[in-house]
């Protein structure tokens, strides 16, 4: 694909005008950085930052059994959600592996929301799914990513800077982690949750018509000036996952990944009735993993990248999954899919960067706690 | 293009930058080049007595987001290295022309200097 075909967020125009760094990601032109990623980086640790993710996307799910519908369609339980509150689910094909892994907004009985990873063509590889499953359950499934503009605004000062311009049924303050409320913002019709992907307190601020989100963005650099805001890339939204070892789907899980192998576990629900890839994942769960997720502290040597080879003692014993230097700690770390009897805490592997070993240790993860484990 | 240039330096098409007293050339990346990395946070250990051909990877530098090798724009022998960014390497975004010097090395063929671009070279050359 060439680079005019990228598809572009609304915000877009404002990423230009802040001479930000743009690079392809998943279909789109997205900014990467706007003055450094490590700066961005501690803003969202320290202060508040703003990040442009109008790229995901947003499929909603209406109906009578829109309830039973994503209960089948996903491994989580979402039958005794409340209104108003989200889930995280990983969303797996028969044989286990994951098309996605996504958030659940219960918005009533017969109204769900799910917001999947960006992928090509506005996430139509996960509409493209959840259609064909649809079968003979009475939902009506419509991908609403284009309509939709989404920013995340994020850091220990996100509340005290956006509560005053929020206009709601409880104050932003009121507002609980995994909850979210309608309302205005800066006089736009919003949907306001207070979740992220960074492991700081935040929140997430979708408009239902793209351009929208064009005055919110503008507005919350202007007003979160006093605050030390800083516009924040895809770089920054890396470091910051890395960090408190949010997984990030197509590196750390993909189609090949299982939920019971990457620590996603307690979001697979086999008590519930059936659900796709129930099945496989009961049998997998009875046999036992035979690899597993771990983390890796990485002392010297260089970072290691995605899909690089771990070894021990001459065998390889595994992939990386991610890697990265952590700002916030000042260290390398990575996570990595490796054989089972190599992950026990302490255990000491190589992992192969440019042809040479370097060492590494397996380490708990996350690696800094996020905001509801300090 | 925005980034710094210095006048009397020699420079590479791969970005790096060499400034010569007698025998001795000291090597660095550009300004260009530190901007299109990012924050840089690693740097490979650059070995003193390495004898060199230019072109040879000298080292290979890591931004959150990017690899690098650098080369050595010159042949001859590493006679110091520049501790400093191998301990803190964000110096290279700071001073990529100064205290972000990575190699003096000694020159084995100082006409190979022909070979490399000037202040105003260079500066034609990265021009977006």
């Amino acid at each position: 694909m060439s680079d005019n075909d990228l598809l572009l967020t609304p915000l877009h125009e404002e990423h230009k005008k802040l001479d930000a760094r743009m690079i392809p990601f998943d279909g789109f032109d997205m900014p990467v950085q706007y003055s450094s990623i490590i700066e961005e980086h501690h803003a969202v640790r320290e202060k508040v930052g703003i990040f442009d993710v109008s790229h995901m996307g947003e499929i909603e799910i209406k109906g009578p059994d829109a309830l039973s519908f994503t209960d089948f369609l996903l491994t989580n339980r979402i039958s005794n959600m409340k209104d108003g509150s989200i889930k995280y689910s990983p969303m797996c094909y028969p044989h286990g592996g994951q098309v996605d892994d996504l958030f659940v907004y219960k918005v009533e009985s017969d109204f769900i929301l799910l917001v999947v990873n960006a992928s090509p063509n506005f996430s139509a590889k996960d509409e493209k799914w959840i259609l064909e499953q649809r079968n003979n359950f009475d939902v009506n499934i419509e991908n609403k990513s284009k309509d939709y503009g989404e920013v995340a605004i994020q850091g220990p000062l996100a509340e005290k800077m956006l509560n005053p311009f929020f206009k709601g049924d409880l104050p932003l303050s009121d507002l609980r982690r995994f909850k979210f409320i309608f309302g205005k913002l800066f006089d736009k019709d919003v949907l306001i949750s207070r979740t992220g992907y960074t492991g700081e307190d935040g929140f997430e601020v979708y408009t239902f018509r793209a351009s929208d989100i064009i005055n919110i963005w503008s507005q919350v650099l202007k007003e979160g000036e006093n605050f030390g805001i800083k516009p924040c890339g895809l770089g920054a939204r890396d470091t910051t996952r890395f960090e408190v070892a949010y997984w990030l789907y197509g590196n750390d899980i993909d189609e090949n990944i299982n939920p019971l192998e990457t620590g996603q576990g307690w979001t697979v629900k086999f008590d519930k009735a059936d659900f796709i890839g129930k099945e496989s994942l009961q049998t997998i769960k009875k046999n036992g993993i035979t690899r597993k997720l771990v983390g890796l502290s990485v002392p010297q040597g260089g970072i290691p990248r995605n899909k690089m080879e771990v070894y021990k003692d001459n065998q390889k014993i595994g992939f990386i999954t991610s890697g990265n230097y952590c700002p916030s700690l000042k260290k390398v770390y990575a996570m990595a899919i490796l054989d089972l009897p190599y992950t026990q805490i302490g255990t000491q592997v190589d992992i192969i960067i440019r042809n040479r070993p370097v060492h590494a240790e397996i380490v708990s993860m996350p690696f800094l706690a996020p905001i509801n484990r300090r | 293009m925005s980034s710094k240039i210095i006048e009397e330096l020699y420079y590479s098409k791969n970005d790096e930058w060499i400034k010569v007293e007698n025998d001795i050339g000291t090597i660095g990346i550009t300004d260009y080049a530190q901007d299109q990395l990012g924050d840089i946070v690693y740097v490979e250990e650059i070995k003193k007595g390495t004898n060199l051909n230019k072109g040879d990877v000298i080292s290979t530098v890591e931004s959150v987001k990017a690899v690098s090798d650098v080369y050595s724009p010159i042949s001859g022998e590493i006679i110091e290295v520049n501790q400093d960014i191998i301990d803190d390497p964000s110096i290279i975004n700071k001073d990529p022309f100064g205290k972000g010097w990575f190699a003096k090395i000694k020159m084995d063929k100082p006409e190979e200097l022909d070979e490399l671009m000037s202040a105003s070279e260079y500066s034609e050359y990265r021009k977006e």
